[in-house]
């Protein structure tokens, strides 16, 4: 029987707001696998999301849903958790409002450790202003703003998050569908500040500018990049070249924020 | 039983104020000169199961804040003029999407980074006008730190009826004064809870106006799913575009504080039966300000104070009530004018409306205040 998506989307609101060839309904297709797979209580979930294309995201999923302030998600996710940790808290959002606006929220979230997992759509491109380019637009790469090319380096998103203490890293694609679910799976079920980028596309804003003829060919891109971590361990480094790991990058048990809090609680009572 | 008594400065008070109100959440980030307020809440929230965050930076707080209260906690910030002005943005997100939230902000120096340890009331336009687009704003002027504790209690309870972020400014000499308080009894402040939804979820609207201009609000994690957004939104949460919705929203907004100005506005009266010259006055000015009312009586001269303890909404009736009988208004203010502009505009020319501006970190005194009380004719 094929998979019912409607039920955990809400009545009526679709169409979604996404271009023709846009990855974030792939991205948003797996993650209502993965909430269904794991059984969530959409009740007892909050979606919260930032602003951009990826933001729209949490609009359609029927649970607690928040749409921020551009680069915000994570702060007030930090909010709603804090205040009821026993919820399910997912962030979503771009490339842009995560790790420009949104950075310093997103590197402290990693360094708590608060128990959220954050979906990063990364298409490379600010897509709803009409394509600026981001802080994950490639060097030399077009945007509406880098008419001559992108002087800018990017960021890698899964190193930053490892960087600043996220506990579980993981790197998908849109293309890769079927393994979306799964990393997000295995990212909410990791206790701890949890990460899933997802290597998206931008037909509209992004390819046209960078020569990409059409979306198969961005797809076929992400198709041919992408590398799993456990096959790039048989692969030289001139192999590795110009390719991007994918699957579950970092993993570790640290105390959990939420968790330690529970604990000043604890102590603060014991000291009355 | 006696009272619970205690010598402590404003921010401490502003803190116990909101313990008493049923804060159970704080996010800031370290400013002066608000800081004890975060410290004295870093070491009783977590006695009483509240939650402490101390977060990356001014809009973070502002953030985690907005975030626990749609999760049904009571919040409260603290911060200060710089960031104030990096609050703003999400001060507007808790205005269209009427989160309710406290906003305590001890006034410095400004702009930017100013002078952080000196006093000042330069934040009364900020407060009003600060972030983008029309909304509406309440905003309390404590003047003693008994009133820091009891208006930061007021605030929560303002802030829950209106469901909306609520100001309180104090000065920093209010907010760093040492003097004696008393602890409120339970019962002696009325805590007004937040509107809860008496509908079942599946007919629930975040802002359903069928049950009036502030609907209930319900929790996440209550059973009620739904959406929040800072777009222009309909009444079932989700964003829009059409014309007569975002009018009639937008009118709302502001209408369920401009519909109850007359519950909402307080205010002293001090010496103001007979008085031909109106000192009006607000937070640590308005102490001067009583002082130099009575040495003017002293020397003849009629003279009366009224103290503003909500500014906003501005007490426009009363003032303008007092243009029409007195001979003229003194304006001290630790900026350079800014209630000023709202007293001419009440006043509208009927009597003239003379300031006293201070912006040198110092306090106003009361001699200032006498001579330009000599002034009016």
């Amino acid at each position: 029987m094929a998979f019912d998506y409607e039920k955990y989307l809400r009545p009526g609101k679709l169409p979604h707001i996404w271009c023709p060839g846009c990855g974030h309904g792939i991205v948003m297709k797996g993650l209502i696998r993965a909430m269904d797979t794991l059984k969530l209580d959409m009740k007892n979930t909050a979606i919260v999301s930032g602003i951009g294309c990826a933001s729209r995201l949490p609009g359609y999923i029927d649970c607690c849903t928040l749409h921020t302030a551009h680069g915000r998600a994570a702060a007030f996710a930090t909010g709603v958790k804090m205040a009821k940790p026993e919820m399910n808290v997912i962030l979503c959002g771009g490339d842009g409002d995560g790790t420009a606006i949104g950075g310093n929220h997103f590197i402290h979230a990693c360094r708590r450790n608060i128990d959220m997992t954050y979906i990063i759509m990364n298409n490379y491109i600010y897509g709803m202003t009409g394509g600026q380019f981001s802080p994950c637009t490639p060097t030399g790469h077009k945007a509406s703003t880098t008419p001559y090319g992108n002087p800018d380096p990017g960021f890698d998103i899964a190193k930053l998050a490892i960087g600043a203490g996220a506990t579980f890293v993981a790197r998908g694609t849109a293309f890769h569908a079927n393994q979306i679910d799964k990393l997000i799976v295995e990212a909410i079920q990791h206790k701890g500040f949890s990460v899933v980028e997802i290597l998206d596309d931008c037909p509209t804003t992004y390819g046209r500018r960078n020569k990409y003829k059409s979306v198969i060919e961005m797809m076929n891109r992400l198709k041919e990049v992408a590398v799993p971590v456990k096959a790039a361990e048989k692969m030289t480094a001139e192999q590795l070249k110009g390719k991007v790991l994918t699957g579950v990058l970092y993993k570790e048990e640290k105390p959990e924020y939420t968790e330690e809090f529970a604990k000043v609680i604890e102590r603060a009572k014991a000291s009355k | 039983m006696a009272k619970k008594v205690a010598f402590m400065q404003g921010n401490e008070a502003a803190a116990h104020g909101a313990l008493y109100a049923g804060c159970n959440f704080f996010g800031g980030y370290p400013i002066t000169p608000s800081t004890e307020v975060s410290e004295v809440l870093s070491i009783e929230l977590p006695k009483i199961g509240g939650k402490f965050i101390q977060m990356e930076d001014e809009i973070g707080a502002m953030a985690a804040c907005l975030g626990a209260s749609l999760a049904g906690s009571k919040v409260l910030t603290s911060t200060s003029g710089p960031g104030l002005s990096l609050k703003q943005e999400l001060i507007g997100y808790g205005c269209i999407a009427e989160i309710p939230c406290v906003v305590f902000n001890v006034m410095r120096g400004g702009p930017s980074t100013g002078m952080p340890t000196g006093p000042s009331q330069s934040d009364v336009m900020c407060a009003k006008w600060g972030t983008h687009g029309d909304h509406a704003t309440i905003a309390l002027m404590p003047a003693s730190v008994q009133e820091c504790y009891d208006m930061v209690a007021e605030a929560f309870n303002l802030s829950e009826k209106y469901r909306m972020p609520v100001h309180v400014l104090p000065d920093e000499i209010i907010a760093h004064m040492r003097e004696r308080i008393e602890f409120r009894e339970p019962g002696e402040i009325e805590i007004i809870p937040r509107k809860a939804p008496t509908v079942p979820p599946e007919q629930y609207k975040p802002y359903d106006t069928s049950f009036g201009d502030v609907p209930p609000l319900a929790d996440f994690g209550s059973g009620y799913r739904f959406h929040v957004t800072g777009l222009n939104k309909m009444q079932d949460g989700f964003p829009t575009t059409k014309a007569e919705i975002v009018q009639a929203e937008e009118e709302r907004q502001v209408r369920k504080v401009n519909a109850c100005i007359d519950d909402i506005v307080t205010f002293e009266e001090y010496m103001l039966d007979d008085a031909e010259v109106v000192v009006v006055a607000y937070g640590s000015t308005s102490r001067s300000a009583r002082y130099a009312v009575n040495v003017a009586r002293e020397q003849g001269i009629k003279a009366g104070m009224f103290r503003i303890k909500t500014f906003w909404p501005f007490p426009d009736k009363q003032i303008k009530a007092l243009a029409a009988k007195v001979k003229g208004f003194i304006i001290p203010e630790m900026n350079l004018g800014m209630c000023s502009i709202e007293l001419e505009r009440c006043a509208q020319g009927k009597v003239p409306v003379l300031g006293i501006f201070r912006v040198d970190g110092e306090p106003i005194n009361p001699e200032q205040i006498v001579e330009k009380i000599k002034e009016v004719k």
